[in-house]
């Protein structure tokens, strides 16, 4: 493996809509007007629907699964156990422990069970519930400690998924060398991703035996090699192709439809389309692992931090997904964005009955930080200080060591962060009367003119490693293309990195604008005939597949120059590129079009792009250089809550960010604006509740997500800090708005209330004074 | 069963319509209309906002028989490609689109709140597309959006 840094960073020309402009997406236009294709919208003539029978208990073991009812009903096409799984059983992103269809015991409510196809979906529906499957149920076992203890009955080590352990310098020299320690605990209710497109797809058997799958996806290519084990076909039978993501922010990294969907189509010989309902959702994809975390931390009288001890332990649910990286990533930054000698670290991931969790936006981080930063304020309270300076003075910069052991290098810029968050004017308090209802915690419901309302402010921050790390080879591969069209250069970029919402099709588009200097870009279909691009995941998607881009554009514009350079005569080394025009370096005068270059001709080029090389951390101290690049961002937010209520207002929230390079400034506002939301849902309403292994509330009209009039004003500073080792300086984007947004607006609660708030979200009751 | 309707302006007769079909799945599955999404059938999220005889509805909620000889507006019928209405330009424009799952149902509420104040206040449009969900943008830019197309339909033509 090779390291490859992009060769400069200078592009040859200011095209338009190019690098660092806001520029439109190109399906932009399709989703304004409705005809842009999502997954739910596949549609094929004479398709059959595919639907899942799901176990009603969270732990039971199957005694018999009787589908002769089933099938003799008019119009269905096939209805398929785990007996009808031909290859590989079980499927998993890290562990393949995830049955197709369950064959001996269900271990959470809504595992699927059966597939049916039948001629509509009302009919598949009907014979699914015919299938008689005899369930012996058993007690869930629903409780991490137990699993930690290894006591955790049908899992694999007692249910103990990964122990994550970090030790750095002397936690007990800290201890003594603190004058002042606190010692909390905090805790996390699960949230959901609560995409809006559901999970979906249309499986198509093709000729020779294998079956085309288009579908919602982060990363086509880990779908097709766990599809394939299972349906028992080489890899090249298995073609994926990315349908319309209707976001996914983690939801969409585990296979949902698409074994069912290719067994379907495989079996009865026809298309198989699958669209889950919305409460079917809710059972169909994986959730953010619910935390609690002990926190202890010891500082000097004047505020300098001397130790950390963090116990997070992080419910994994019923299969393993990727709680074993998202233990790592959740314990590798438990100490949160501070400079401290001496860190002690355990992190747990657990096996239980409860619905399983996996990746979502943040990957362990949301819980992390969040512990660390209600610490952090609960810390400043002890010290007597204000919690701005508490972080301000022990904030990382670059050079500073984690508690992995490895030096930060690139920008680490957290005192311009959190200073922009410290100087930007706060909202008014205007008299709570004079208000708008619409304004005040409550609402429309009029619920208090100002009586019993306080007002708080709170900050927090959060920092995340960028790409896949402990020594993961991290590829995106990119093919480019270069021809004339209607007499105008034009290019191809053709990428499988997977667009969910966040704008890598612009960013493709925006990129072969700059290097190449055209103006018409084309994005083929997403699909696994080319390498593979990496998941859209880890904040890493931009900047891998810039890398990409950026050098097969490079290898074409090359190739360009010296096909010019043969034609006229001169050295390549003395060509540039400009738009449509070949000019002499120094002069700038044009020399040759690129159309005459060109002619009937295409160039074309691939590229496969490497952050550098990273190592495994040390199973037993955490130590090692396990991270390609951080990325770091704050938030402050104002709250209002009426306590005699228990009921909040967000106020504001304010974010500033490091992005390195904004490749696509509205898009990055986007991505911030976003996440923001989504962490403020997380604080204040959103939360899977599940008890005995059971989820009560799978629907939007009881998993409440914000609405427009829940979210609140967001100022926006984007910093542009280049990063050295990545195309254009850029950084990861993505997560950053998640990590320090909740905690930001517990803090604020806390400052209004007094309250101590161990938990999130904060519930009405738990904010009554 | 048979259903007379007339969508974006265009009298339909559908066919063998389900008793028990929604609105939103006559015009997704007979008529092929897909733009109107289906995120959560429960009236929550807005995504298949559309217009019946001039009101907003959720097309979930709206069975296929109730729409019998009257008219349905869906966001196909509001512009497309080339010839956008403003609201769907100026979604496109201030970056309201990410995923763009609700974008339909949201471009159809957003024109609706227009037609019937062509000048909201900030705490009026996040009240009045309040029955719509968005999960990517934080709704900023969706904001946006919709004072643009105010400003822009304001103007002389």
């Amino acid at each position: 493996m090779t390291t490859t840094l992009p060769s400069r960073t200078a592009p040859p020309t200011q095209q338009a809509d190019g690098v660092g402009s806001s520029t439109l997406r190109p399906d932009g236009i399709p989703k304004v007007d409705g005809s842009f294709i999502y997954s739910s919208d596949e549609y094929h003539e004479g398709a059959l629907w595919g639907v899942t029978l799901r176990s009603p208990h969270p732990r039971a073991r199957i005694a018999s699964i009787d589908t002769t009812t089933a099938e003799g009903i008019d119009g269905v096409a096939a209805v398929l156990t785990h007996l009808d799984v031909p290859g590989s059983k079980t499927y998993g992103m890290i562990i393949s422990d995830q049955p197709v269809l369950a064959f001996d015991e269900v271990r959470y409510q809504g595992e699927p069970v059966a597939v049916v196809a039948a001629s509509n979906p009302e009919v598949a529906r009907r014979a699914s519930n015919l299938i008689q499957v005899e369930y012996e149920e058993l007690a869930p076992q629903t409780d991490p400690e137990v699993s930690i203890a290894g006591k955790a009955e049908g899992f694999p080590d007692g249910g103990l998924v990964r122990h994550v352990k970090i030790r750095h310098g002397d936690v007990e020299a800290g201890r003594r060398a603190a004058d002042v320690v606190i010692d909390e605990s905090f805790e996390i209710g699960t949230q959901d991703p609560a995409f809006l497109g559901p999970e979906s797809g249309l499986a198509v058997p093709v000729g020779d035996g294998g079956v085309e799958l288009y579908v919602s996806s982060q990363h086509l290519h880990h779908d097709q090699p766990q599809i394939a084990a299972s349906l028992d076909l080489p890899l090249d039978k298995v073609r994926l192709v990315l349908s319309g993501v209707g976001g996914a922010f983690g939801g969409k990294e585990d296979l949902n439809v698409h074994i069912h969907a290719c067994l379907l189509a495989l079996r009865t010989g026809r298309p198989v389309r699958m669209v889950y309902n919305r409460e079917e959702s809710f059972f169909g994809h994986v959730h953010r692992h619910p935390a609690t975390a002990r926190v202890e931390l010891g500082a000097t009288r004047d505020g300098k931090l001397v130790f950390s001890k963090v116990r997070l332990v992080l419910d994994g649910g019923a299969y393993a997904s990727q709680s074993p990286r998202v233990i790592g990533n959740g314990s590798f930054f438990a100490g949160g964005a501070y400079d401290v000698a001496n860190v002690w670290i355990d992190g747990y991931a657990t096996y239980t009955n409860n619905p399983p969790c996996g990746a979502m936006r943040g990957f362990g981080l949301v819980q992390s930080i969040y512990a660390i930063e209600s610490a952090i304020d609960r810390l400043a309270r002890e010290l007597g200080m204000d919690p701005l300076e508490l972080r301000m003075k022990n904030a990382l910069s670059e050079g500073d060591v984690l508690p992995t052991g490895q030096a930060i290098d690139g920008p680490a810029p957290l005192q311009e962060l959190l200073t922009y968050v410290k100087d930007l004017p706060l909202p008014d308090a205007s008299n709570p009367a004079s208000v708008d209802p619409r304004a005040r915690p409550g609402g429309l419901g009029n619920t208090t003119r100002g009586e019993g309302m306080k007002r708080g402010v709170g900050y927090a921050l959060g920092m995340k490693a960028i790409g896949f790390s402990g020594g993961a080879d991290d590829t995106s591969t990119a093919r480019v293309t270069m021809w004339i069209r209607d007499g105008e250069p034009v290019a191809e970029v053709y990428c499988a990195a997977a667009e969910l919402g966040q704008g890598i099709v612009a960013v493709e588009t925006q990129i072969a604008r700059t290097e190449l200097g055209v103006s018409q870009v084309f994005l083929p279909d997403k699909d696994t005939d080319i390498a593979d691009p990496g998941a859209t995941s880890a904040s890493r998607q931009t900047w891998m597949t810039a890398g990409s881009v950026v050098a097969a554009c490079e290898l074409v514009r090359a190739e360009l120059l010296d096909r010019a350079a043969a034609l006229i005569d001169e050295p390549a080394a003395e060509l540039v590129l400009r738009g449509p025009n070949i000019c002499d370096a120094t002069s700038g005068r044009t020399l040759i079009d690129v159309a005459e270059v060109l002619g009937e001709t295409t160039i074309s080029h691939e590229y496969t792009y490497h952050h550098r090389k990273t190592y495994p951390i040390d199973e037993e101290t955490g130590q090692g250089d396990a991270h390609p690049a951080f990325a770091y961002a704050v938030h402050r937010a104002v709250v209002d809550v009426d306590t005699e209520l228990g009921l909040v207002r967000v106020v504001e929230m304010a974010s500033a960010q490091d992005v390195g390079k904004a490749i696509n400034p509205v898009a990055v506002e986007g991505q911030m604006e976003g996440g923001s939301v989504q962490g403020l849902g997380l604080a204040i309403m959103e939360e899977l509740d599940i008890s005995d292994g059971r989820i009560r509330n799978p629907s939007f009209t009881d998993y409440l997500i914000p609405t427009m009039l829940d979210v609140p004003p967001i100022k926006l500073k984007v910093f542009e800090f280049p990063h050295p080792d990545s195309a254009y300086g850029l950084n990861g984007v993505g997560e950053l708005p998640n990590l320090s947004s909740t905690p930001a607006i517990l803090n604020a609660l806390r400052d209004a209330t007094g309250l101590d708030l161990p938990r999130a979200p904060v519930r009405p009751v738990d904010l009554i004074l | 069963m048979r259903v007379q309707v007339t969508v974006n302006g265009v009298e339909q007769v559908v066919d063998g319509v389900w008793e028990l079909d929604s609105l939103l799945n006559m015009l997704r599955e007979h008529l092929g209309l897909r733009g109107t999404k289906n995120a959560c059938e429960q009236g929550e999220c807005g995504s298949c906002s559309v217009y019946l005889d001039g009101s907003l509805v959720c097309s979930c909620l709206v069975a296929a028989a109730q729409v019998e000889g009257r008219s349905v507006v869906t966001v196909e019928g509001l512009g497309s490609g080339d010839e956008l209405h403003p609201v769907q330009r100026a979604f496109l424009e201030t970056g309201s689109v990410q995923c763009g799952f609700c974008t339909p149902g949201m471009v159809v509420a957003a024109h609706a709140l227009l037609q019937s104040d062509g000048n909201p206040d900030e705490l009026t449009v996040r009240e009045e597309l309040s029955g719509n969900l968005c999960r990517c943008t934080g709704y900023t830019k969706i904001l946006d959006a919709v004072n643009l197309a105010a400003a822009r339909m304001k103007e002389p033509s």
